[in-house]
């Protein structure tokens, strides 16, 4: 039996050594770090159409794997990120972004979010408005609207009752 | 009043948007190519890899051009309608081989029959790209001005000639 230590420091080690085993994208990466992140970043926002909840960067499907080596040759070509949503837009429409661009045809769908947020705000607060109007009844007033044993009303609030009142929690039970 | 009408509007108006939206085929993308030129391309044919099918093959009549691989079940699927259309239309098609292994692709026409005028083949799938394919079968009606004038999602059928391709052939005014 290793002593506890040994065994935390093993641990540790191993999960500093750990990477992601499986990765659907198995190319190399890109030389330049700021390509590979434009690379990540735009495989990350672009839909793969054959699958269609899954970005390009998480598919297996070979449409992904062509569109992943194409984007990655156009990156090492030199065109911006811009150029290459242009690229996949003019050939895939606006579905192929994960954020399509607002435009007449997407307003509905960014907007919708909003509008209906306004709208349940406005709701809520007319409720609220209403109900802060209206008088507190009676009932609601600390007390208890129980007869006690003797036939009485005890209207005293619960903690200015004597103690052993039988509404009381037995004394053992009190915080 | 409100309290009632309100909600029952609410209610009327997802009942109408879900009618329509959720009676939609979500796997069906609308491409933004239809209404523009066809994307250039310039594949190796697949009966002589030494000449070429490109872009400039589908100018001066209105032709059809098929996206299609033996891999692919759907293809086998409409092959037949393909065939008949070849005969019976008067309209050229031309197919796009998409990543398929040539020898089974010469196969499949020598068995099945050849509807194409001409197949070009797009092994590394770039054309396809171009031309905002998604899937196999697809097939784009292109205007003789090169325009890609429709394009159809799913195996074409009889039917689906009827309906989708015949008007547009006939708006475009040159249906032979």
């Amino acid at each position: 039996m290793m002593p506890q230590a040994v065994r935390v420091l093993v641990l540790a080690g191993l999960l500093l050594g750990a990477r992601p085993g499986f990765s659907i994208d198995t190319d190399a990466k890109l030389a330049d770090p700021v390509q590979q992140a434009t690379y990540e970043r735009l495989t990350s926002e672009v839909r793969c159409l054959v699958c269609q909840n899954q970005t390009i960067g998480d598919s297996s499907a070979p449409l992904a794997a062509d569109l992943r080596r194409e984007i990655r040759q156009m990156i090492e070509a030199g065109r911006s990120e811009e150029e290459i949503k242009v690229f996949l837009l003019d050939r895939y429409g606006d579905f192929v972004l994960y954020k399509p661009r607002f435009k007449a045809t997407t307003a509905a769908l960014w907007l919708a979010p909003l509008l209906l947020l306004v709208a349940g705000g406005l709701g809520l607060g007319r409720i609220i408005r209403r109900r802060a109007a209206l008088p507190v009844p009676p009932d609601d007033e600390p007390g208890d609207d129980q007869p006690s044993a003797d036939g009485t009303f005890d209207d005293r609030p619960i903690d200015d009752r004597p103690v052993g009142h039988r509404d009381e929690p037995p004394t053992a039970a009190k915080g | 009043m409100w309290r009632f009408l309100l909600p029952a509007g609410v209610f009327a108006l997802l009942v109408a948007v879900f009618l329509v939206g959720l009676g939609k085929d979500p796997t069906l993308v609308p491409s933004p190519l239809v209404g523009r030129a066809a994307p250039e391309f310039s594949l190796p044919r697949l009966d002589d890899p030494s000449q070429t099918f490109s872009h400039r093959d589908l100018l001066g009549k209105t032709s059809l051009v098929n996206v299609w691989g033996t891999w692919c079940s759907g293809c086998r699927q409409e092959h037949d309608t393909l065939l008949a259309l070849a005969r019976d239309s008067g309209i050229p098609i031309y197919g796009i081989n998409w990543k398929d292994d040539q020898q089974l692709a010469r196969e499949w026409l020598a068995t099945l029959g050849n509807p194409y005028v001409a197949v070009g083949v797009d092994q590394d799938g770039r054309t396809a790209i171009d031309w905002g394919v998604y899937g196999a079968p697809e097939t784009f009606l292109i205007g003789p001005d090169g325009t890609v004038l429709y394009k159809h999602i799913a195996p074409i059928s009889l039917a689906v000639w009827r309906e989708q391709f015949l008007p547009r052939i006939a708006a475009a005014g040159s249906g032979q």
